[in-house]
């Protein structure tokens, strides 16, 4: 009995005293906030900004996301980095590359740079993490986008030796690149995060601790990693040892993990955050704010139209009834809501510039523009063909928000307008989507493409036969010679290869009507109206914090 | 006493061992692969690095593996987070969400038990309305609706509290009320019922009519009896809460582990799915063990022990 008691008398103590805990805590702690909060607001070179996830690698060789690729882009540097519109700009390559008669042998000068160890960077850094990404022990997710080195993609493959790819050092400052093929953009492919160099020592040292911490991680970029708390928030310090340390404004980037979209609008408000992104339904909110603006991206979203075996959309009528069938302005205008653009295209605006120094949207015209009439045309075509009065198909989408109301949308829309068609929505989580699409087993589906490149071949190489992302069984024979030629015979033709591209992306949606274009995706955002100079990407990062200032 | 620890701890073992197979067939049937670029790359790209992992083993073998890693306590490598050990992003993660939880849970239990004690010492007085009326509120709004006013009031109306992070005390006390809400309401609402039932049975009259004080009655015999049930109750809703709350870590900015844990089945990171269910089974298992020692000590009519013969 007398233990009993004790414990009993234990419980009410304890309740006792949290209650008093809690009590006196409550009243302490307003003051603490209010000191806290006049600490961070104040200072003029320190911007705060929030992401919705933690990096979740600082080794170049594997990050495949945006915040990783973010991060990296403003601490470390290959030999060239995107700079205003996305031209590439001098990184540690020093001065113009000398480049062969043929444009596959490029050798770059290296600039005398540090890492934030203090070692030179040198070109044997560029050597080692070309091939570490390359090689299949890594399992690096991006490795394709190096597959322009020569012997890259046998390399990958595990059929040749790393020593065996295309690129070496002379010597400590010069680099020796060679190509499959003369690529136009690759100034600006080096710029991609998977080309980045690593100090092999540094690397070796850290074992499989590199990347993973502020400290495990070596800088040769504009700032450094500072501090990184998981999943709360990681700080970017000037680099003193920059090479081109004049350039950069800032002292303190401030990037704090936050994955509620109504509390990154409150941090934004208590001047807790100088730039946020803004999602659709704050936009009308704020569309007035001073420091409202949108940026474009390069993603387009589509109607992917699988062909495999449905008689329905083998029909060419069919599809374009389909691609022309639906007013796309309503799903820009109000649920996207930040900036999208309606596409009649595939290759997105403001995106790549041919040898003219002309937009490619410029120099190729609009395609399947939103026409009922025309569509209905096509529909009863298509049904007269097909000897059938009611059509069903199912379309294949994603789970989120946005893309499940662009869904019921589209539905809504080509249902009314093409009699006699009924469209059955699936929703499905991402990965389960995706493998769908792999295996092909679905009518049609929402799909969207982003850039790895800043060329139109990014999105047009997808449709040729038996590609790995055509997954639609679509196939030209006049589209695949266009785009083969494109990669090989015309690489040093550069008028005839950017004609060959417009003529690809005319016969892919004029001609078959393969995809129904919907829309380019934009972000809305909302800044400090004092910050200037943040640039925003449409390949690889998403923003350059180098020449950031708060005016 | 010792006997039955070491029973249930052989016990504990085994139910841990049958939920870490049972989650790892049933994992592997999600579609996709854990890869975070899948989108992008060719089905051959995706065999280098699946080959890699060991990913296209037969499932025995990956079954076997993954079984002798843990036995050696390596829980293995996050996919999406490249190369971070899983032990440590939980290490990392459960800190915040168990120090907020716990938080949560002590403030709640007290208000709880107070609101609880008082609706039921003035039956069907304006207290006994107002307490339950804050039960009802409490269970029937979800928190994250609190956690929205309260960030809206508190810290951008009147920034009292900062909006979200996770840098000191003042930063926990509004996730802290919004958590704690659910917790004062299911608390006072079982307080209210059980000691009311208490106070209305045969011994307590019995002690009144033996002249013993109604603070004696209260303290010695209602409130013991009455809180047995809220201890059965606390155990679960502890660690519900303290594994951490996917809405109010998202809407306060805590870096906790609720929100890796929807994450890990979203990207099929197969290795984070399996540490975290380890990781809330054993507690879950652990916290449900002391509650069963717990009432041995708290309530006379249980025994351990199986009877004495």
């Amino acid at each position: 009995m007398k233990r009993k008691n004790f414990a009993l008398f234990l419980v009410l103590l304890l309740a006792m005293s949290m209650f008093l805990a809690a009590c006196g805590g409550g009243g302490e702690s307003g003051g603490e906030g209010n000191g806290g909060e006049s600490g961070s607001g104040g200072s003029d070179n320190v911007l705060n900004v929030t992401e919705t996830q933690d990096i979740p690698s600082m080794d170049s060789a594997l990050a495949t996301d945006a915040v990783s690729f973010n991060t990296l882009n403003n601490t470390m540097e290959g030999l060239y980095r995107l700079g205003e519109n996305d031209e590439a700009v001098e990184g540690m390559a020093e001065g113009e590359p000398e480049v062969s008669e043929d444009g596959k042998t490029w050798t770059f000068k290296i600039r005398d740079a540090k890492w934030s160890n203090g070692d030179p960077v040198t070109a044997h850094d560029f050597v080692y993490a070309w091939r570490k990404a390359l090689n299949p022990d890594t399992a690096a997710e991006y490795a394709y986008i190096m597959y322009d080195l020569k012997n890259a993609q046998a390399v990958n493959a595990g059929e040749m030796a790393p020593e065996e790819l295309g690129v070496k050092a002379i010597d400590d400052k010069t680099l020796e690149v060679q190509l499959e093929n003369p690529v136009p953009y690759f100034k600006q492919l080096l710029a991609f995060g998977t080309f980045l160099p690593q100090n092999e020592k540094f690397v070796k040292e850290q074992g499989d601790q590199f990347g993973l911490e502020a400290n495990t991680t070596v800088y040769n970029g504009p700032f450094t990693l500072s501090e990184w708390k998981h999943e709360d928030q990681f700080v970017m310090k000037k680099n003193p040892d920059y090479w081109d340390a004049d350039a950069v404004k800032l002292d303190e980037i401030h990037t704090k993990i936050v994955k509620d979209t109504q509390t990154d609008v409150n941090l934004f408000e208590t001047g807790d955050a100088d730039q946020i992104k803004l999602s659709s339904e704050f936009v009308d909110k704020y569309k007035e704010h001073e420091g409202f603006f949108t940026v474009k991206e390069s993603s387009v979203f589509f109607l992917r139209m699988n062909q495999e075996g449905n008689e329905v959309l083998q029909n060419v009528d069919a599809r374009k009834a389909i691609a022309k069938g639906f007013d796309k302005k309503g799903i820009t205008d109000v649920l996207t809501n930040n900036g999208s653009v309606v596409a009649d295209f595939f290759v997105p605006e403001e995106f790549a510039e041919g040898p003219d120094g002309k937009d490619f949207r410029e120099t190729a015209g609009t395609y399947l523009e939103t026409d009922v009439e025309e569509a209905k045309k096509h529909w009863e075509a298509a049904k007269k063909a097909l000897g059938q009065d009611q059509v069903t198909i199912e379309l294949l989408n994603y789970d989120d928000d946005l893309s499940r109301k662009v869904g019921e949308y589209l539905k809504e829309q080509l249902e009314t307008n093409l009699e006699g068609l009924t469209i059955n929505i699936k929703q499905q989580p991402f990965k389960q989507k995706l493998d769908l699409e792999t295996q092909m087993n679905y009518e049609m589906s929402l799909a969207g493409w982003g850039a790895d490149y800043l060329d139109p071949m990014t999105y047009l190489d997808m449709y040729v036969t038996g590609g790995a992302h055509n997954q639609q069984g679509f196939s030209n024979a006049e589209y695949d010679k266009l785009i083969q030629d494109a990669k090989t015979t015309l690489l040093l033709e550069p008028e005839k290869r950017w004609d060959a591209l417009v003529q690809a992306e005319k016969i892919l949606l004029e001609d078959e009507a393969a995809i129904a274009p919907i829309y380019q995706r934009s972000r809305a955002y909302l800044k400090n109206p004092s910050l200037d100079g943040v640039l925003f990407h449409k390949v690889g990062p998403d923003t350059t914090y180098k020449w950031a200032e708060f005016k | 006493m010792a006997r039955y620890i070491v029973q249930r701890f052989i016990y504990m073992l085994i139910t841990l061992l049958i939920i870490a197979t049972i989650t790892f067939f049933l994992m592997k049937l999600l579609p996709g692969s854990p890869l975070t670029n899948q989108e992008k790359l060719s089905p051959e790209q995706q065999e280098i690095i699946l080959d890699k992992y060991g990913l296209n083993d037969p499932l025995p073998v990956q079954y076997v593996n993954y079984m002798t890693n843990l036995f050696k306590g390596d829980l293995g490598l996050s996919f999406q987070y490249d190369n971070r050990p899983v032990t440590t992003m939980i290490g990392e993660r459960i800190g915040p969400s168990a120090y907020l939880g716990f938080q949560a849970i002590l403030f709640g239990t007290v208000v709880g038990i107070i609101l609880g004690v008082l609706a039921a010492l003035k039956q069907n007085s304006f207290l006994d309305y107002t307490a339950t009326t804050i039960a009802v509120l409490g269970i029937s709004i979800p928190s994250f609706v609190f956690a929205g006013v309260l960030q809206y009031f508190l810290a951008v109306k009147f920034p009292i509290f900062p909006v979200a992070a996770w840098e000191g005390f003042e930063y926990t006390v509004l996730p802290t009320l919004a958590l704690s809400v659910f917790v004062i309401a299911t608390v006072a609402r079982y307080m209210r019922s059980e000691l009311l039932e208490v106070l209305g049975s045969d011994y307590i009259m019995l002690a009144r009519a033996k002249g013993v004080s109604s603070f004696s009655i209260m303290t010695k015999h209602a409130l013991r009896n009455a809180l047995i049930p809220i201890i059965t109750l606390l155990g679960p809703l502890a660690v519900n809460i303290m594994t951490g709350s996917l809405v109010i870590e998202n809407i306060f900015g805590i870096p906790g582990i609720g929100q890796q844990f929807v994450q890990s089945i979203l990207t099929n990171d197969y290795t984070v799915i399996m540490g975290i269910t380890l990781f809330y089974s054993a507690l879950f298992i652990f916290v449900i063990f002391i509650v069963d020692i717990l009432y041995g000590i708290i309530d006379p009519r249980i025994r351990l022990n199986g009877g004495k013969k």
